[in-house]
């Protein structure tokens, strides 16, 4: 049977709450909780003091403790706090495996070998930790990692703690049986009279497994303190990004692309050897005086090293010329990260093909490097009753919602067929008045204070070249027919957000037709047919 | 096809030139006609109710159509190119419907909107035509004969159709709704559901003569298609293709007044 390997624990308790302080900017003393999906999910020393515990609903949390300050707990900003902790460590000694954001394992033979002994090492550690703010951060070291963190885990204020080689099993025994970290488990034993590991441990081990089966040896073999679990340490990431200096600046295209190849061909090269492909990439040019421009690109598929090349050369083009955003020196650095990188295996093309025509995408990439990423769109219908909010415009190159199923279902109360040709971009001012030159409103009832007749299209200035210049009259023209009012009362249940008005269809005397809204302070045309 | 016997005897054919002006300018036409597909090795088929109205039956690649004042016909000219394969583009009309421009056919797949190019018109415009094959877009207030000229031999070279919403100088034929009403709305009741319109075209493509047609756009069950207005009785096309010598007689008198139900001043004549 394997016998447990010495492992350093580092744990730094409440690390979410000390994340979320960190950039939240506010002090630890402050009684601060993180909420996941209701329940209380970390709390801050403060709050724990007056009786906020983990698992807690927030009504109970809030009412133990009256001026708690709740947050929504974010994994990521964990992992990513932590990430400059675990670097640090890495720094001093190979070998680290994130247990989980707060809490890291290293195997304990190199570093007490390299600082002399394992209370050397933890010092190390100890120091490096509170050098990083972690002032209450706990060094354990005992035979397997289940104990060690059982160690870390102890009530107290010690930064180190050791448990000399061999002396885990006693030291495990006095723990409480729910340390097994199995709720259903530790309950059953405590029903059976084993209230402790080490009671739990004292048992034969084919017994346990002929009556808990694999997971109940599994918890055997941690409570009598032979955890066989190995340290997988992680792989530090690789950064992939790449960097050209030029010395002296460039400012011309073909030259930062010529100057750039090499780096692009290895940044692909790299990626593909590592069984990658990037999907979308950051630029960065770095002018002479100081600037920085940077936009991220997209790609259907994945980046070549042509591709990325001209997404450097159509940045500097794009950047040329007069107006706002122009490269005003000459560059002086260029750097292109990769954003977003996949498995190269979900990239593997079709026996006959299934990328989107190459030409189009390069073409239509140009255009957005002359005007920006989201000005090339293609349009998804998504679901809404208003004509505008039906229409969803998604930048070339992001991924288009799959399906158009919002759209297709049925949306009771929405505008009738046929669709609006044109949907105005900002609703137009009009005018509607009845044939004696009066105003209709629309009672609380839904009734007409009286019958449109009169049409007039207030708001001129939309576009100079308007399709049809003829169609904006200066005097009310009449109403050849209309309908309506069609209630619309939208979202009422919060207050921000909600809409109420009405909408009429008219038909002018031109034969061309409306979609209007009569809004409390006005009528609006949302769309025309024509 | 000509059939030998509808080809007169050129005595006939000079006495009986005044009164026979309309049939022989169709015949001439349809001598063009086949000419020109000679020549132009490409067209891309639209809607057969739109036939009638584009010289040739059809969009010419690398030819520039101009629409005033509709989308809808904008699209119904976009729906047949894009049903079958064709990328389309949409350059510098915000208020473009998708939803509509879904609903008549074209597919949203292959439809690229460039809502506003600003100063970059005409790069946009050039960057476009090299990838798509039907360009929409709304030429700019000023635009120089010499960047027109330019964009048209652009568009031959890359034999792309440009549609222009308001004038183009080197248009191959301008369409316009001469005559719209809907139908499905009254006074307060009812709401749109089909519309009629007149369509009319004149362009170099007719030699100086102006077509119309009367069409759905849409029906009922949202197709273009073509409208009868002999009374009920469906002509062998389903459209009814009016030449009309003098281009004065058309449009501003049917514009007059705005007809409330078409049907009834039908039956009415």
């Amino acid at each position: 049977m394997t016998t447990a390997v010495r492992t350093i624990v580092v744990w730094c308790p409440d690390w979410p709450v000390r994340a979320v302080a960190q950039s939240e900017e506010l002090s630890l003393d402050e009684p601060i909780a993180l909420i996941d999906h209701g329940l209380v999910f970390a709390c801050s020393p403060r709050a724990r003091a007056d009786g906020v515990r983990r698992g807690q609903r927030v009504r109970e949390a809030q009412a133990a403790c009256v001026d708690l300050m709740t947050f929504d707990y974010d994994p990521a900003l964990d992992h990513r706090s932590f990430e400059v902790v675990v670097a640090a460590i890495e720094e001093l000694m190979p070998g680290v495996q994130v247990l989980r954001p707060g809490m890291c394992a290293l195997v304990a033979k190199g570093p007490s070998r390299y600082y002399g002994s394992e209370r050397g090492a933890a010092g190390v550690l100890l120091t490096t930790l509170v050098g990083l703010g972690a002032e209450n951060a706990r060094i354990a070291i005992a035979d397997g990692r289940f104990a060690a963190e059982q160690l870390a885990r102890m009530p107290g204020e010690q930064g180190i703690r050791i448990v000399e080689p061999g002396g885990s099993p006693e030291f495990l025994a006095e723990h409480p049986i729910d340390a097994i970290g199995d709720p259903q488990l530790a309950i059953l034993l405590r029903r059976l009279g084993l209230s402790t590991l080490g009671a739990f441990a004292a048992l034969d081990f084919r017994d346990v497994r002929a009556r808990f089966g694999e997971a109940g040896v599994h918890a055997h073999t941690m409570a009598s303190g032979r955890d066989a679990r190995r340290v997988v340490p992680r792989l530090p990431p690789q950064l992939r990004d790449i960097e050209v200096v030029f010395e002296p600046p460039l400012d011309r295209v073909d030259q930062i692309t010529f100057a750039v190849r090499t780096a692009a061909e290895r940044f692909v090269d790299e990626l593909t050897r590592a069984l990658l492909v990037c999907t979308s990439i950051r630029v960065e040019l770095h002018t002479d005086n100081g600037v920085v421009h940077d936009r991220g690109w997209g790609h259907p598929r994945w980046f070549s090293a042509n591709d990325v090349l001209d997404r450097i050369r159509w940045q500097v083009q794009g950047r040329t010329g007069a107006g706002a955003g122009a490269l005003t020196s000459a560059i002086m650095k260029v750097r292109v990260l990769p954003e977003s990188l996949d498995s190269i295996g979900n990239y593997e093309t079709g026996l006959w093909g299934s990328a989107p025509d190459d030409r189009v995408h390069h073409g239509l990439s140009r255009v957005q490097s002359l005007l920006g990423h989201g000005a090339v769109t293609t349009a998804v219908i998504a679901g809404g009753r208003g004509v505008s909010e039906r229409q969803v415009m998604i930048p070339w190159g992001d991924p288009r919602a799959t399906g158009s199923g919002d759209g297709a279902k049925p949306w009771p109360g929405s505008v009738p067929l046929p669709a609006p040709s044109t949907v105005f971009e900002k609703p137009r001012g009009v005018t509607v008045l009845t044939r004696e030159g009066g105003p209709i409103e629309v009672s609380e009832r839904g009734a007409l204070s009286g019958i449109p007749a009169l049409f007039q299209l207030t708001d001129t200035e939309g576009r100079s070249a308007s399709a049809s210049p003829s169609r904006q009259p200066s005097q009310p023209q009449p109403l050849a027919a209309w309908t309506g009012p069609w209630p619309v009362h939208e979202r009422w249940w919060d207050q921000a957000v909600a809409r109420s008005f009405h909408r009429f269809q008219v038909v002018d005397a031109e034969g061309t037709a409306w979609l209007l809204a009569l809004h409390d302070h006005g009528w609006w045309a949302e769309a025309r047919y024509d | 096809m000509f059939e030998y016997w509808e080809m007169p005897d050129p005595a006939v054919l000079l006495a009986e030139a005044a009164p026979a002006a309309p049939s022989v300018r169709e015949l001439q036409e349809r001598i063009r006609q086949m000419q020109v597909t000679k020549l132009e090795t490409r067209s891309l088929q639209t809607s057969p109710a739109l036939a009638p109205l584009l010289p040739g039956g059809a969009l010419k690649a690398g030819a520039a159509y101009s629409v005033e004042g509709s989308h809808s016909l904008v699209m119904a000219m976009m729906a047949g190119p894009s049903a079958a394969g064709a990328w389309c583009g949409v350059i510098g009309l915000p208020d473009f419907g998708a939803e509509a421009a879904s609903r008549s056919g074209i597919d949203l797949d292959r439809l690229v909107f460039v809502p506003h190019p600003g100063e970059q018109w005409l790069a946009v415009v050039s960057a476009v035509i090299d990838v798509v094959t039907v360009v929409v877009t709304i030429a700019p207030p000023r635009l120089g004969d010499a960047l027109a000229a330019r964009l048209a031999a652009r568009i031959r070279q890359r034999e792309a159709t440009m549609i222009v919403l308001g004038g183009w100088p080197q248009s191959e034929a301008t369409l316009r709704v001469t005559e719209s009403s809907w139908e499905g709305i009254g006074q307060g009741f009812g709401h749109l559901a089909s519309r009629r319109v007149t369509v009319s075209a004149v362009g170099r493509g007719f030699m100086g003569q102006k077509r119309s047609a009367r069409l759905w756009l849409p029906d009922a069950s949202e197709q273009v298609r073509g409208a009868d207005t002999v009374r009920g009785v469906d002509t062998a096309r389903g459209v009814e293709a009016v030449l009309s010598a003098d281009a004065g007689r058309s449009a501003d008198a049917a514009r007059g007044a705005w007809p409330a139900f078409p049907a009834v001043r039908e039956l009415a004549s």
